[in-house]
């Protein structure tokens, strides 16, 4: 349709100075705020009945409590986040434990990963990835941001971290991993969005390369 | 869960959503800092009330932005039409609102979204609460119903509860007014900065009791649809789950509005 760009006259935009536009991917605005965006409304959960699973396809899970949880290593994150309503937000903080750590505790208790899982969170919402974009040091589960416990509205009181992903893959309000044989699609990618999400390659929605 | 093929499979994949090349038919003013855009979309594939389309424009050495933009219009319409509120310090807004002007051309590609969405076929009553700029994807549901056999429009009772700053704040006003000649339609506004001569109406933030007193009951089990700020979506949907609506029925869109 639109083979070459439409050029609008008079449109200069806002570019970031060059260190920054560097990290800022295609289609993408620089936010200094932390917008919100989800499909409903705030689950709250509290901490006692919180938990955190994995389970591997033949059903064999690892479950730990929030006690439990804040007992395994963590990590401060620092990463640029990309949300795919356009907004990015460079330097952000995160505190967490690696999925890394969790699935090698887990195979301790018997769970073995797959090719691919499901993320699953308070309030019914789940996101597909493919195995790969989890493991070696690129995905967490985060309760701290900027220094203090993760606020319900950004997804408390722990959500996924996948940044080299679009935002949406990193799961508000999760409560565990389900390891599957397959590609899964999630609750966005069932409504349109991309599979994979790599925003460096603007895979925004259903479709995209 | 259903066992589905994997990503690397060519033949699964759906079409991409292509940029196409739209016209301005018209430029409507809805308030000193919005308007809305009508355009002409050759080889638009149809959308569902409360979809958005992903808007981009190009300077002449190449650099593009994007942003995203709710639809206005019924998806009956011949052309498209997004709402666009003014940011002062915005990148895209004040050029969208500012500089284009009827026979200029963007490129947008959509419809985009398939779940904050309402047709027919979804039934009623439908519960829409809006905040400023957020009741533009609610007035595309209002307007799709509107246009619906009088079938439809008999069995889906539907309310908006629309909250702006003040009486010149609010978008589609007279039009707003006119749908409620249908007795199935109730709008209610409150206008919580200020206030014409003579105002009656609610004159405070969207609150627990304005929200019992005009949300159909949940035994009627409404579809509930909330848009605009954070702070009010969020404060929103919690009371309306409070007040016993099941979450499941409570769709959300939260934005502050786009640069």
């Amino acid at each position: 349709m639109a083979d070459e760009p439409i050029i609008s006259r008079g449109f200069r935009g806002r570019r970031a100075p060059v260190e920054r536009a560097s990290r800022i991917p295609p289609g993408q605005y620089e936010e200094r705020g932390f917008p919100v965006l989800s499909a409903g409304p705030t689950p709250r959960t509290p901490l006692a009945k919180w938990d955190f699973t994995l389970r591997g396809v033949d059903g064999a899970s690892a479950t730990w409590t929030w006690d439990e949880f804040q007992a395994l290593p963590h990590e401060t994150i620092t990463r640029d986040i990309h949300c795919v309503t356009k907004w990015s937000k460079l330097d952000t903080v995160w505190e967490g434990i690696s999925v890394d750590t969790l699935i090698a505790e887990a195979a301790k208790r018997g769970v073995s990963t797959a090719p691919f899982l499901v993320a699953f969170s308070d309030g019914d919402y789940t996101t597909n990835m493919p195995l790969d974009d989890v493991v070696g040091g690129k995905a967490w589960v985060v309760f701290g941001y900027d220094g203090k416990p993760l606020h319900p509205e950004h997804g408390g009181p722990a959500r996924l971290l996948v940044p080299h992903l679009y935002f949406w893959k990193s799961a508000k309000w999760v409560r565990g991993i389900q390891f599957t044989a397959h590609n899964e699609p999630g609750f966005w990618e069932v409504n349109g969005y991309h599979d994979r999400g790599d925003p460096w390659r603007e895979q925004r929605y259903q479709g995209d390369p | 869960m259903t066992e589905t093929p994997d990503i690397t499979e060519p033949a699964t994949r759906p079409a991409r959503i292509e940029w196409r090349a739209a016209t301005v038919r018209d430029v409507i003013n809805e308030t000193s800092h919005a308007k809305t855009l009508v355009l002409e979309v050759p080889g638009w594939p149809g959308h569902l009330a409360g979809q958005h389309v992903d808007v981009r424009l190009t300077a002449d050495d190449g650099y593009q932005a994007q942003r995203s933009y709710s639809i206005a219009s019924e998806p009956s319409k011949p052309t498209l039409a997004i709402t666009i509120e003014r940011l002062d310090d915005g990148e895209v807004s004040p050029y969208l609102t500012d500089a284009l002007g009827v026979g200029d051309r963007l490129e947008l590609r959509g419809p985009i979204g398939g779940y904050f969405v309402w047709e027919p076929d979804v039934g009623g009553p439908i519960f829409l609460v809006a905040g400023g700029s957020g009741v533009v994807p609610l007035m595309a549901m209002l307007r799709t119903r509107a246009t619906a056999p009088a079938s439809i429009r008999a069995s889906v009772a539907a309310t908006l509860l629309y909250s702006s700053r003040g009486w010149d704040d609010v978008f589609y006003r007279d039009e707003l007014a006119g749908l409620t000649s249908d007795r199935n339609v109730r709008v209610i506004h409150t206008l919580t900065r200020s206030q014409p001569p003579g105002w009656t109406g609610f004159t405070r933030r969207i609150d627990a009791d304005m929200l019992a007193e005009t949300a159909p009951d949940p035994s009627l089990e409404p579809h509930i649809y909330v848009c605009g700020p954070t702070a009010l979506v969020e404060s929103t949907a919690q009371t309306l789950v409070d007040l016993g609506h099941d979450p499941s029925r409570v769709k959300t869109e939260r934005f502050g509005p786009t640069g």
